[in-house]
């Protein structure tokens, strides 16, 4: 997994609540798991003005100029900035590969989707909540920002603002740590665990 | 694909008794919640952790807070299990059981059959949470037992002593706690590209000028622009194109039961292109066949199809076209769900075959 410490990027702004798995990614590229190859197609349905379908030459595909992805002023930006809920809707990992693979590297809101939030952290991506209030302060700033995971911060030129994160998983991410290895270190234990499990309900 | 038993994970899960009371139960789909029905701790997880669990046998988690929905008194007629479902999502919000588990209790629950538990259960992760359970009862152990997975003799008796304990202490400690009056409980529908946008099947949709805050209000607005409806308008006045009846929320054989008795003699609207019947298992085809709905739904115009996911989610051929505006007892109502441009309108087994027959949204009468 990749690591993450800090960024320093401009945010692109997405002004909607709720936005679910089916609009980050569309079902239709959900056949592939691949992991990797669906930068492309994040945001398809608002983002192209023709439906897609995987295999298509997406550089060629008409734009939807309306859509904040396709203003070029954003086209470097790693930060997603958006709205409360993002993510809500599938379990499937496609979502953060989209965002992953496309080049964000953290998402702010003031809240995100369980299992979507879960999803990130498997994928060098880092979801941060701050306030309501502060995600709205940061619509109407267009400078960079700059996203330091250890320090657990988030600075405009004017201000800082901190951000909670689980320690074990800001480890893992800032270490870039492997989860089936960090957990087969305890394998022992699991066994053991599993033993005792089957002998204490043995209808399973 | 041949074997009769195949079907949805989460409507065989239960069916073939794989899924117990106390189990803990993970799968690589967001409605894995449906098996909470039966008393589990069950919830969707992504790739990562399906191939963390096939590679060690466990998953780390952090503990969820607790949430009690409480929901007493007596449903109304023609209210079903996923009525409440919507409700509670329009109480609540998509987000209101983020970080929770959900129990849901209350003597409206404790009447309810497993399968409507299950619908219920099932729309748990559409409020945000990643697990919904009811308590077990007699009708889990009822529901249970006999099933080709569920355990017999000395292992039966011993699963059963475990699996009466599995339910709250009287003062339990809950983070959070909802009560709800089942009787105000109206059939529902969605208006809206969220299962929140909800309302009674004699509702209107809303008008974001009544709605205080922007961002909600911007919401609206754009639903409605999406889903092409004015605000105000009643959502019985709305004529529908199509009618999907199945998924894993509302695919089993109660279900079934209740759209062919509102089907029953009556003929699908001429506005109507396409109404469709899929069981959720090929036992549930079989039964519901056993019992002669294949020929009422087929008599009132229907088609009745194949067990499987179908039209919930526009990844086979089953999809809506672009404008086309479907009565589904789906899940979800994202935009681009059943197809890229259509609208979906999240119902009720009765309702959509009672909206089916009118060709717009209705009620049973």
């Amino acid at each position: 997994m990749k690591k993450f410490t800090s960024i320093n990027s401009i945010a692109m702004p997405l002004d909607r609540a709720n936005i679910d798995t089916d609009a980050i990614i569309p079902k239709q590229f959900l056949k592939s798991i691949k992991r990797s190859g669906f930068g492309p197609n994040l945001f398809d349905e608002w983002r192209y003005l023709d439906h897609g379908e995987p295999g298509m030459d997406n550089s060629i595909r008409p734009i939807n100029p309306e859509f904040v992805l396709n203003n070029p002023t954003y086209s470097e930006a790693q930060i997603l900035l958006t709205r409360r809920n993002f993510g809500c809707g599938s379990s499937r990992e496609h979502a953060p590969w989209a965002l992953e693979d496309y080049g964000f590297r953290a998402i702010i809101a003031p809240s995100f989707a369980d299992i979507f939030y879960n999803n990130c952290f498997k994928n060098g991506l880092l979801p941060i909540v701050l306030s309501s209030e502060i995600v709205d302060n940061l619509f109407s700033y267009s400078g960079r920002i700059n996203i330091n995971l250890e320090e657990q911060t988030v600075k405009t030129d004017q201000d800082s603002f901190e951000f909670e994160v689980d320690s074990e998983r800001k480890r893992r991410l800032v270490n870039g740590l492997d989860d089936i290895g960090l957990t087969l270190q305890n394998e022992n234990q699991i066994r053991l665990f599993e033993t005792e499990h089957f002998e204490k309900y043995p209808w399973l | 694909m041949n074997d009769i038993r195949q079907g949805i994970v989460h409507v065989i899960g239960p069916e073939q008794g794989a899924t117990l009371p106390g189990m803990s139960i993970v799968c690589g789909d967001s409605h894995t919640t449906t098996h909470g029905a039966l008393g589990a701790l069950a919830f969707g997880i992504g790739t990562s952790e399906v191939e963390h669990v096939l590679a060690t046998g466990c998953l780390w988690q952090n503990k969820a807070k607790n949430m009690k929905i409480e929901i007493n008194g007596d449903l109304g007629i023609d209210v079903t299990a996923k009525d409440i479902a919507l409700y509670v999502i329009g109480q609540i919000g998509t987000a209101g059981g983020t970080g929770f588990a959900i129990e849901f209790c209350g003597s409206a629950i404790e009447n309810m059959s497993i399968e409507g538990r299950m619908t219920l259960c099932n729309m748990s992760i559409e409020a945000g949470a990643k697990v919904g359970l009811v308590a077990v009862d007699d009708k889990t152990i009822d529901y249970v037992e006999g099933r080709p997975f569920s355990p017999t003799g000395e292992k039966w008796q011993s699963a059963l002593d475990y699996w009466q304990t599995l339910h709250s202490d009287s003062g339990s400690h809950f983070d959070e706690s909802i009560l709800i009056d089942a009787s105000l409980i109206k059939p529902q529908v969605t208006w809206g590209t969220s299962p929140e946008m909800v309302v009674d099947i004699n509702g209107s949709t809303p008008d974001p000028k009544d709605e205080h805050d922007a961002i909600k209000a911007d919401g609206i607005r754009t639903a409605l622009e999406y889903i092409h409806l004015k605000p105000n308008t009643l959502m019985s006045s709305v004529l529908i194109d199509k009618v999907f009846i199945g998924s894993c929320t509302n695919s089993r054989i109660e279900d079934l039961r209740v759209a062919a008795s509102v089907a029953k003699g009556k003929k699908i609207a001429n506005n109507i292109k396409l109404a469709l019947v899929v069981p959720g298992s090929g036992l549930v085809k079989k039964q519901a066949e056993k019992e002669g709905l294949d020929q009422i739904f087929i008599d009132a115009g229907f088609e009745w199809r194949e067990p499987g996911c179908s039209m919930c989610l526009a990844m086979n051929a089953d999809k809506l076209e672009s404008g086309e505006r479907c009565a589904s007892t789906s899940n979800r109502n994202f935009e681009g769900r059943q197809g890229q441009g259509s609208f979906t309108h999240l119902v009720s087994p009765a309702i959509a075959a009672a909206s089916a027959i009118a060709g717009h949204f209705s009620g049973v009468n």
